[in-house]
Parts: structure tokens; C-alpha cells; sequence
């Protein structure tokens, strides 16, 4: 069966200024695949979160191309990315970056209503689904601040989720959580690449969860070396 | 569809803050108030006084300029040596030529409300041994009626009454008490020449100026040009109101041109007035700037505290699709609900405020305190107040648009 790329870079180089002047990715080519849960492992300092920036979008200074869903990224006006990413990428952080005046189910919503497919009524009903799914829909109400960390990551797992993207992109995602709470986040990840066809791209440090996912890719000082 | 979330995040951070949003937007109504009635003040302050002074000057003045003489010899590259001479004013008369021509002439003008021919006489005030002296105005009494509003500083007797007496006179009261004189006495009149004049009382004004009333006197045209030794073509100034007085200096200049004579405007001839009406602007102005923009700083400052606060948020949003341009739009518009809510209760305020000043009773020809609603200003200053908090708003949400989200999240 053939497979279908939804991420692909070319060549991606990057370099930092400051203090000197270093190469920190260079010559970073691969391909995500549709309904794939990819890990990126490396030492600490090795170029993860570097990379995940440049294909998350929000990072423009870099050399080589990137592509999402063979569109051509690289080079794209910054009110279009923005676009894009509201459309095409979800975010999960180490952190929650929920945002503290907000119940959780109008945190699940904003990036929905900001694009503006369904209605408010619509979005509403969405975000509920989001959160039955992650099992916190009894949370919804409250504001985001007070609930526990392990539910906080999952709801912002769910506004990840909220505008159905192709890509998810995370950073750590469970660098904060136990072991339980990190066994439903994996499970989730899988859930979705597996069931709903989304692809997961994730840093982590964690050796298990690298190996219980589809592929890893392995980076140090920059490279890819496996 | 698209509408709402924007704003909704700006009522959120808003409602969530509501001391500090109402502590700004007070700051704005109280700044807005006070630009607002500072203004209004200035108006009504400027018409009080300008209608003081219309009542004694008119808008502008045609008299006849004196003429310097001149060197006999006019001075060239060629001829190196000047003649010496000695200037002198040269001409004798200051008499207008033909006047009631001049007079029919400038009344046709369509800028001009009314005219009137003027002969002014510096003369002495007697009754038995007291004496004083002033200056007496001949001149049509209903023009001038007209002109500067003189009966509504009559306390006794009638305008009319010296048209139909010769030999009557209106005096200022202080001249009657120094005099002790009353209606219908006798008053001895002499003027610089020696004229002397026996003419009647026939009215009593009180101005708000104690030197007016005490030297002022309106008398008929024959009877300044008697006193003058002069015939009844003697006129030496033509006073002219127009229907903008503050085009006076411009209209004056045509004026001058169409009779060939010289014109003082009003402003020209109450130079200090007019200086003293800008210094009291500037204040003002300056003062209610000053205010304003600690008020918008106010806002400023709120909204940049919001955004250092919040640069998670603006990270995370911009991650999930808001573009500069929305992260702009949210900060604006929390400076923008302040601002219109300080504005529109600042307008209410200068209202309120204009409403209790003019309750205050000053007192003399005053009356009331000087000062009304005034629409024009009110509106600039909510149309200022909504730039200025703009403006407060626009300047941090701009640095919010530009934060990098990924130089937050790798902290
Ligand atoms: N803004 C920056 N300016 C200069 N150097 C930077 C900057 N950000 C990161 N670096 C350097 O770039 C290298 C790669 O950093 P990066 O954050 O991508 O590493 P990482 O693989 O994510 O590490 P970790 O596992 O600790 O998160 C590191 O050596 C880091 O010090
Ligand atoms: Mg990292």
C-alpha cells in the first residue's frame, strides 16, 4: 500500500548567531507519513526543538524546503503560515500554555472558532466530543487553571485536536506527567494516528515511548543519524 | 463567522480585570472632561470678552492717516549727500472727504452689518467749579445704538430723546456723581479750542469700566463738530461692524481700498486683548493635553502590563493560527472599550460640569458665569478621546503582534 507524505523537508539547515556562530541542523531531509506516530530522540542540545519549530512553521530562518502536504512552505508570507497552522498543525507543549481566564472548553474552542468552518454551536459540540474522548468532559466548565497537570495536558491535547489537522506536533508532551497519565497521552497519540489517520510528530525523551511508536528518528549534533 | 472571538478575548481579559479597566477608563473621563470644558471655557470666556470690547470698539476703523513729510530731495546711488530735514506730521485736517458718500458706499458693502460717521471731541466737563475731562462721541446715536448696544447700559433716560434735542448729551454716570448732576441739568461743555457748549442731560449710562463712565459722552454729530469749530462736513472716522469679526484685519484692507483711507481692525487696536486671548488658549490647550495624555497613558500602561503578562497567551494563539494582525485587534479593542466608556462618561461629566459653572452668579454685566454647552467642542473631544486611547492601545498591541512564539516556548 502505498503511503502518503504529508511532511517532507529538503536539505533543512540551520544556524545560530549567538554567541557564535554554529550549525545546529544540518542537512535534515525525511518524510512523515499519513496515520504515522514519528519520534524524534536525541541527546539533549542535539537540534529536536530546533527542528519542530521549523516544521511547525513558526520558525522562517532556515535553509532547505519544507512541504506540508506537497505545498511548499518555505518562503510563505507570515499571516499564511499562521493560516496554515491554524488549519493543518496541532500543538502539544511540555507546558499546557492554557490560557488562565479561559474554561477549558473555550480553550478547546478558540482555535476553531478562529477559523471560523462551523458555527459557535458546532465547535461547542466538537470540543465536548474532544474532551468525552480524553475522558475530563465532566472538566469542561472549569477554568483551565484549576485543574490537575495531567488533565490540563489533555485538554490541551484536545484543543490540538479541535480543527481536525493533519499534523500534531509535540514537544515533550509528557515530560511533566507521571507514568499514568503518560500511558493515556501515548494511548491518545496512537488512537488518533491509527484510527483517525493523523500524523503524530513527537519529541520525546522518553526511551519507552520512541520505541512503542511507528518509527523513530534519532538526531545528534544536528543530524539525523538514524 | 469570524467575528466574535477576537473580541472575545479582548471582554475576557477586559472582565477579568475590571478594577484596573475602570480605573483607566475614569482616567480618560476625567481627562476628557476636563478637555472638554477647558474648551467650552475658552469659548464662552472669548465671547464674553470679545462682546465687551464690540461694545466700545467697533469691528474696524476708516479715519485719515497723518502724513509724514518728506525729504525734499529723494535719496540716490548718485547723489551721496542726503538733505537733512526735520519730519513733521504735514497735514493739517483729518477730515474725511465727503463723507456721506463714503458712508453710502461702505453700507452697500454686503459684508457690512452697520456703519456710522464719528467725529470724537476731547473736551472738559463743568458744573460751577468741579470739572473733569473725556471725550465726547458725536455721533448718530441710532447707528451707534446699532453698533455697540448702548441702551442696554442706559440707566436713565432715552437714546431717542438726543436725537430730537440739539443740545443734548448722555453721560456716564461716574461723570454725573463727580458732577453731581441729574437728569435734565445743564452741563458746561469746552472743548480743546475753547469752544464752549451749555448742553442737557438727557441720558445716564454705566458701563463695566469706571474710566469709561467717568469721561464718556455721546453727543449729537452737529454738536462735536460746533465744538470742534468745524462745518457739518467735518468727519474724522467712519466705525464699520462687519458680519465675521474675526475677518475684521482682512476686511479692513478692502475697506481701505475701496474709500483710500487708512482702517484700524479691532484686534489691531486691542493688541494686548488679543495677546491675552492667545496666552489663555495655550494654557488651556497645553493643561488639557497635559491631562489627556496622562490618561491615555493610563490605558498605555494597562494594556502593556496585560501584554507582558500574557505572553504565553499571545504565544500559544499565534501557534494556533492568529495572525499579528488579530493579536493587534485584541489589544486595540480592550484600549478601545476603555476608551469609549471613559469618553462617553467624560462628555456626560463636561456636561454636568458646563450645566454647574453657568448656575454660578458672577456678579456686575456679567450676570451668569459666561459659558454654555457647546456641541462642536464637545464632539471633537470624544473624537479626540477615542484617537488618544487608540492611539494608547496600538502602540504595546503592535509589540504583542511581533512577539516570536518560539523564542517563548523555549523558555
Ligand atoms: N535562540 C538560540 N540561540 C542560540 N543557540 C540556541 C538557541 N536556541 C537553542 N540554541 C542551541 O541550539 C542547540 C539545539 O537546541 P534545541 O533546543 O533544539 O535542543 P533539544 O534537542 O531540543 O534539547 P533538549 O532535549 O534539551 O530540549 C543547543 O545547543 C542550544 O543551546
Ligand atoms: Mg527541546
Amino acid at each position: 500500500m502505498e503511503k502518503k507524505v504529508v511532511l517532507k523537508t529538503k536539505a533543512i539547515g540551520k544556524y545560530f548567531y549567538d554567541p557564535l556562530k554554529f550549525k545546529v541542523l544540518d542537512n535534515i531531509s525525511f518524510e512523515a507519513y499519513q496515520g504515522e506516530f514519528l519520534t524524534l530522540v536525541g541527546k539533549s542540545g542535539s537540534g529536536k526543538s530546533t527542528l519542530l519549530y521549523i516544521l511547525s512553521t513558526m520558525d522562517t530562518e532556515y535553509e532547505g524546503e519544507l512541504f506540508i502536504d506537497d505545498a511548499l512552505i518555505t518562503g510563505q508570507k507570515v499571516n499564511k503560515l499562521a493560516a496554515i497552522r491554524n488549519k493543518n498543525i496541532g500543538f502539544v507543549f511540555q507546558f499546557h500554555y492554557l490560557l488562565p481566564e479561559f474554561s477549558c472548553l473555550k480553550n478547546i474552542m478558540i482555535p476553531a472558532l478562529k477559523l471560523g468552518k462551523y458555527s459557535h454551536e458546532e465547535v461547542e459540540q466538537q470540543a465536548y466530543e474532544k474532551l468525552d474522548m480524553l475522558g475530563i468532559k465532566d472538566q469542561a466548565l472549569k477554568p483551565a487553571s484549576k485543574l490537575s497537570g495531567g488533565q490540563q495536558q489533555r485538554v490541551s491535547i484536545a484543543r490540538a485536536l479541535i480543527n481536525s489537522p493533519k499534523i500534531i506536533m509535540c514537544d515533550e508532551p509528557t515530560g511533566n506527567l507521571d507514568s499514568k497519565n503518560t500511558k493515556i497521552v501515548f494511548d491518545t497519540f496512537q488512537q488518533i494516528a491509527h484510527e483517525f489517520g493523523q500524523t503524530i510528530i513527537a519529541v520525546t525523551h522518553d526511551i519507552d515511548f520512541a520505541k512503542a511508536s511507528d518509527r523513530t528518528i534519532e538526531l545528534a549534533d544536528g543530524k539525523i543519524v538514524g | 463567522m469570524k467575528t466574535g472571538v477576537n473580541t472575545e478575548i479582548a471582554l475576557t481579559h477586559i472582565l477579568t480585570r475590571k478594577r484596573q479597566t475602570i480605573v483607566a477608563a475614569l482616567g480618560v473621563t476625567i481627562g476628557i472632561a476636563i478637555y472638554i470644558t477647558m474648551n467650552t471655557l475658552i469659548i464662552g470666556t472669548n465671547r464674553y470678552s470679545d462682546n465687551a470690547i464690540f461694545k466700545t470698539t467697533p469691528h474696524v476703523r476708516i479715519y485719515k492717516e497723518d502724513e509724514i513729510s518728506k525729504p525734499l530731495e529723494k535719496d540716490s546711488a548718485k547723489i551721496k549727500s542726503t538733505v537733512i530735514i526735520n519730519p513733521k506730521i504735514s497735514n493739517i485736517s483729518k477730515n474725511l472727504i465727503n463723507p456721506v458718500k463714503l458712508l453710502d458706499e461702505i453700507k452697500r458693502q454686503p459684508e457690512v452689518t452697520s456703519a456710522a460717521e464719528m467725529v470724537n471731541a476731547n473736551v472738559f466737563y463743568n458744573n460751577g467749579k468741579s470739572q473733569l475731562n473725556g471725550v465726547g462721541w458725536g455721533i448718530n446715536i441710532v447707528e451707534a445704538n446699532a453698533m455697540f448696544d448702548i441702551q442696554s447700559t442706559m440707566v436713565a433716560g432715552d437714546l431717542r430723546t438726543l436725537l430730537n434735542t440739539p443740545n443734548g448729551i448722555i453721560i456716564g454716570v461716574g461723570i454725573a456723581d463727580k458732577l453731581s448732576l441729574k437728569m435734565n441739568d445743564n452741563i458746561s461743555v469746552i472743548s480743546s479750542i475753547g469752544v464752549i457748549k451749555l448742553l442737557k442731560v438727557v441720558g445716564l449710562f454705566k458701563t463695566s469700566n469706571l474710566a469709561t463712565d467717568k469721561g464718556k459722552s455721546y453727543m449729537n454729530l452737529a454738536t462735536a463738530q460746533q465744538l470742534l469749530g468745524q462745518g457739518p462736513s467735518y468727519v474724522t472716522d467712519i466705525y464699520v461692524n462687519i458680519k465675521d469679526p474675526e475677518q475684521a484685519p482682512a476686511y479692513g484692507k478692502v475697506l481701505s481700498k475701496l474709500t483710500g483711507y487708512s482702517f484700524e481692525d479691532w484686534k489691531a487696536a486691542n493688541e494686548l486683548f488679543v495677546a491675552g486671548k492667545k496666552i489663555r488658549a495655550i494654557m488651556f490647550t497645553v493643561i488639557s493635553w497635559a491631562i489627556l495624555l496622562v490618561a491615555a497613558f493610563g490605558i498605555y500602561n494597562i494594556v502593556n502590563m496585560t501584554i507582558s503578562q500574557k505572553m504565553n497567551d499571545i504565544a500559544i494563539l499565534k501557534a494556533t493560527g492568529f495572525s499579528g494582525g488579530d493579536v493587534v485587534k485584541i489589544f486595540v479593542m480592550e484600549a478601545m472599550v476603555m476608551g469609549i466608556i471613559g469618553t462617553i462618561l467624560g462628555f456626560l461629566m463636561a456636561a454636568l460640569l458646563t450645566n454647574l459653572l453657568s448656575h454660578i452668579y458672577i456678579g456686575a454685566d456679567i450676570g451668569y458665569f459666561p459659558i454654555q454647552f457647546e456641541l462642536p467642542v464637545s464632539l471633537t473631544g470624544v473624537g479626540v478621546g477615542i484617537l488618544v486611547t487608540f492611539g494608547a492601545g496600538f502602540i504595546p498591541a503592535r509589540k504583542a503582534a511581533k512577539v516570536d512564539p518560539v523564542a517563548i516556548f523555549r523558555k
